[in-house]
């Protein structure tokens, strides 16, 4: 049972579950999606060309038919702009010019007075291509046979952070080479070698993607999108089309969900780009769910070797890993999903020698791009079914494997870096005790099965290592508080912590606060994205920052006005109060209007507006050849997850009947709103798990439709789902928090792994474990007779 | 293109539209009558964001015509409160925190007040079995399972004071 929030006089701004602040006009049907914006009777509606080709050159164009066509205003081609984009490696163009690389690419684009027309106008453009051989799998494509899908590589402008290798495929390659992994092995009792092909999976937000543009006679342009980017969307439209960042305005209402696919710039541009050219008048694209299987993100597809040996007391002694990730036709953002995987490469786990090649792999696949753990659930998932397998080789319980093993303060991390403060150990212990580990239940019936299973998890905030954030703290008449911040509200709550914090650092009750809505580029202050876990860390420092801001000249001013010193001052429940006179006076007015002198001599005071802004300092650059640094990341949150299954051994089919999920968040500023995530992150990875893949076939997708690709519906959960809250507190995080919200999905696809395992006895392999491949494996294993 | 004459009750008021033959009700409600709230997820029938109450039933308005709602009575989740009063499923999803991005509560919310009126005594198992035609990817659907027994419970011990 989920617990209910309790409707307390007064909570305390942090810790307490405040309900969100986002909930009632999401339950009225009020709140506003980029869908919903009205834009009168000048709106024009985009359609896109796309290849059907996974790799061919361009040979021609001819878009005469559809101009030609009543109705249609524009019709754009890659001719129009030469401008490359992309966020780490800028490696493509908003619209194909020279060669298609993947079935989807965006070849031409149409605004028309109606979407049937746009869609008419489509069909009416000829492109001649010349095919060439593609690349569908990544471990060939890094390969010298492999055709060369981007030969211009070398030129492409990079982040310095980013190994691109060229004249190959490989678009970055991230080494670690720690200790001395060929020694190790001689001293090792047991060593467990694995390969593991991880498929591609899709974000599946329940909001395709949609984006509306219009540019103006002087060429600003204005952008409204669902995005958790606006900033970045920004920045890199701007960059593309050679415009000024302050001529690019994007406004972003809530999101329908994100789980990375809106991060960085995926369709915006094309919308912008076709509105260049019928200016005054906007025009708006959405994706059909089809197109939003495969042109926008994907979850990249993972290759990865494991090798990985301990002694005969179960203590880790070397890995060595190789990861092949299928970046698909652009990698601009995948690439440093390849650098994530290689700085946490040993998993959660103290490992003295380490040797690991994380290579991002051009194909001719959909493009790969951020999804909810960046990389950490598709390397977790063969990683952790290979600490079990090593735990069974030395005879150890996998719990107490890991207790020896999984990473603790102060330890030696991969990168060199020195692990800071972690309840890990704390999440494990917790997380067995819950599920009852040791303990095997009578199945439900006689032809089933039952297991258990259990996996750990670490992931850190992968992003550039100066990724800032800001915020505004403004004060109203009635004393009420406005935050305005740059990071999206998606789901995950960030709004509401934001007036939590808010509240806290100022001193007013948390429903004087007020969040500005919806995200405006031209009016809220700067958030780099709103990825990798890192706004109630991030974000949470710089509201932090402004209340503080605002709080000290509210403060300056009161001791001003009363002949006072500041330190006898304190914001109580939204007033000023004095500990030495005992006065007291409402922060109502006075935030606005000043506090008037005795005897009319004057004012003081005036409104009150804080500031604050946030950017972590102290994150090193790694060797290029060792991935060695004193400080690779900013920090990792961690956690265990822990399941008991039952598998029906008449059709294979994997019940997930408990679910326990442990994390260490820091503090948990809203305890219920973490649990959410825990729940929401174990489904996705139990959808995952279970059912989830992109079945590509020579490039082209086979199921891009809910009734082919399948997600977990509500009679796929477990009745329960338990949440441990491990707070062991981040010393740079604002009330000792870090972020939950990719994490929580981590761990789930070896749990599950493990507890068939534990069943049945059969390591089915790759995900997803469906009725048929689980069914297939136990009948080539004898299990089971047809 | 003929445009059709329609008259129809929607949450509560009498409307008269003009509509394409081809237009869904989904595309009436949020692109004539802007009753956003009802969202597009699929346009196909496979995730239940635009789910309505048609003359009672719950419907994905994305698969029906616009055409054929003449003389209908429509509720959308704009229909769900009273003057400014929750409805009791409403005031449950939020209290059990069941909404997370809120894409797909509407329909959620639709599916649960349809359920709970022909059975206002639903057993987790059938709330679930009521919902599997909405797909949600944020919450996981435990609190929203939650929350509509308890929003059940609540109309119960609501009807019993009147
Ligand atoms: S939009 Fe109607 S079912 Fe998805
Ligand atoms: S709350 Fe986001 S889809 Fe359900």
């Amino acid at each position: 049972m989920t617990s209910q929030i309790e409707a307390t006089s007064a909570p305390h701004p942090i810790g307490d579950s405040v309900r969100r602040v986002d909930a009632r006009e999401k339950v009225v049907g009020s709140a506003m999606f980029a869908d919903d914006l009205q834009f009168g009777a000048g709106l024009l509606y985009a359609r896109i060309k796309r290849s059907h080709l996974p790799h061919a050159l361009i040979k021609r164009i001819d878009t005469s038919k559809a101009r030609a066509l009543p109705g249609v205003k524009a019709v754009v081609t890659g001719e129009d702009y030469a401008g490359h984009i992309g966020l780490y490696l800028q490696d493509r163009f908003i619209f194909c010019r020279d060669r298609v690389r993947y079935v989807g690419d965006p070849v031409a684009g149409v605004a028309a007075v109606s979407e049937e027309i746009a869609e008419q106008a489509v069909e009416l453009i000829e492109v001649e291509y010349e095919p060439l051989p593609g690349v569908f799998d990544p471990e060939y494509g890094a390969s010298p046979e492999a055709p060369l899908l981007h030969p211009d590589l070398g030129q492409y402008e990079v982040a310095n952070f980013i190994f691109p290798e060229p004249g190959t495929n490989i678009s970055n390659h991230f080494r670690i080479r720690k200790g001395d992994v060929d020694a190790a092995w001689a001293q090792c009792a047991a060593i467990v070698e694995r390969k593991y092909r991880i498929p591609h999976v899709q974000h599946v937000p329940i909001e395709p993607h949609v984006a509306t543009a219009r540019v103006d006679e002087n060429g600003k342009v204005r952008l409204w999108g669902s995005s958790q980017s606006p900033f970045a969307q920004r920045n890199l439209i701007a960059k593309s089309l050679g415009l000024s960042q302050s001529d690019v305005q994007v406004i972003a209402p809530y999101v329908g969900g994100g789980f990375g696919c809106k991060a960085g710039v995926s369709m915006e541009a094309l919308a912008v780009a076709i509105a260049m050219k019928v200016k005054g008048r906007p025009v708006k694209l959405r994706l059909t769910r089809e197109e939003e299987f495969y042109t926008a993100f994907v979850r990249q597809g993972l290759v990865a070797y494991f090798k990985m040996g301990c002694d005969a007391q179960g203590r880790l002694l070397a890995m060595e890993n190789r990861f092949y990730w299928d970046g698909g036709a652009y990698t601009e953002y995948g690439v440093n999903i390849t650098r994530a995987a290689g700085y946490s490469s040993s998993g959660p786990y103290n490992v003295p020698n380490v040797k690991t090649d994380s290579y991002c792999v051009y194909t001719n696949h959909p493009v790969g791009g951020p999804m909810r753990g960046f990389g950490m659930p598709e390397m977790h998932a063969g990683l952790e079914q290979c600490i079990d397998e090593l735990a069974l080789a030395v005879h150890m319980d996998p719990v107490q494997f890991r207790k020896i093993n999984c990473i603790k303060t102060g330890d030696t991390l991969v990168t060199g870096m020195t692990m800071h403060a972690t309840g890990l150990s704390e999440c494990l212990t917790r997380a067995a005790e819950a599920i009852g580990w040791g303990r095997k239940e009578p199945p439900s019936a006689p032809n089933k099965r039952r297991g258990k299973g259990i996996a750990l998890m670490w992931k850190a905030p992968a992003m550039p290592p100066n990724a800032g954030s800001s915020a505004k703290v403004a004060l109203n008449e009635d004393g009420t508080v406005t935050v305005s911040v740059g990071g999206q509200e998606i789901g995950q709550g960030s709004f509401t912590i934001a007036a939590q914090m808010a509240a806290a650092a100022l001193g007013v009750p948390i429903d004087w606060v007020r969040v500005a809505t919806p995200l405006d580029t031209n009016y809220s202050p700067y958030e780099w994205q709103t990825v990798a876990s890192r706004l109630t860390w991030s974000m949470g420092n710089a509201i932090t920052a402004a209340a503080r801001d605002a709080r000290r000249q509210i403060l300056e001013m009161v001791a001003k006005a009363w002949n006072e010193n500041i330190e006898d001052l304190d914001i109580i429940d939204g007033k000023v109060i004095s500990y030495k006179s005992e006065e007291a006076i409402s922060l109502k007015n006075i935030v606005i209007y000043g506090i008037p002198l005795p005897n009319d001599q004057g004012w003081v005071g005036g409104p009150v507006l804080g500031r604050g802004s946030f950017m972590p300092t102290y994150v090193t650059g790694l060797d290029a050849e060792t991935g060695q640094g004193p400080r690779a990341v900013v920090h990792y949150t961690t956690g265990a997850q822990a399941v008991e299954v039952e598998v029906d051994m008449d059709t294979g089919r994997v019940r997930v009947l408990r679910g326990v999920a442990a994390f260490d968040v820091g503090k948990a500023i809203n305890p219920e709103m973490v649990r959410a995530q825990m729940e929401g992150g174990f489904v996705q990875g139990l959808s995952t798990a279970l059912f989830e893949s992109l079945q590509l076939k020579e490039g082209v997708l086979q199921n891009p439709s809910f009734v082919d690709y399948r997600i977990a519906t509500s009679t796929d959960v477990p009745p329960d789902i338990e949440t441990i809250i491990v707070e062991v507190a981040q010393d740079d995080g604002p009330w000792g928090a870090r972020g939950i919200g990719e994490h929580a999905m981590v761990p789930t696809i070896p749990a599950i792994a493990n507890a068939i395992y534990d069943a049945i006895g059969i390591r089915v392999g790759a995900p997803p474990y469906t009725s048929e491949k689980v069914y297939l494996a136990m009948l080539e294993a004898g299990l089971v007779e047809e | 293109m003929a445009n059709h004459r329609i008259t129809l009750k929607i949450n509560g008021e009498y409307e008269q539209v003009d509509v394409p033959s081809q237009m869904t009700l989904l595309q009436m409600l949020r692109d004539k009558l802007a009753f956003t709230g009802t969202k597009n997820g699929c346009n196909a029938g496979e995730c239940g964001a635009c789910t309505v109450l048609l003359n009672g039933e719950p419907v994905n308005s994305c698969m029906i015509l616009a055409v054929e709602c003449q003389g209908a009575e429509i509720v959308t989740v704009e229909g769900l409160a009273q003057d400014g009063v929750l409805d009791p499923v409403q005031q449950a999803i939020i209290d059990h925190g069941g909404v997370q991005c809120g894409f797909c509560t509407p329909g959620v919310l639709i599916s649960a007040r349809a359920l709970i009126n022909r059975n206002p005594h639903p057993t987790p198992d059938e709330i679930s079995e009521a919902l599997v035609g909405n797909l949600c990817r944020c919450t996981g659907y435990l609190r929203i399972v939650d929350a509509i027994q308890d929003a059940a419970a609540r109309q119960e011990s609501l009807a019993a004071r009147l």
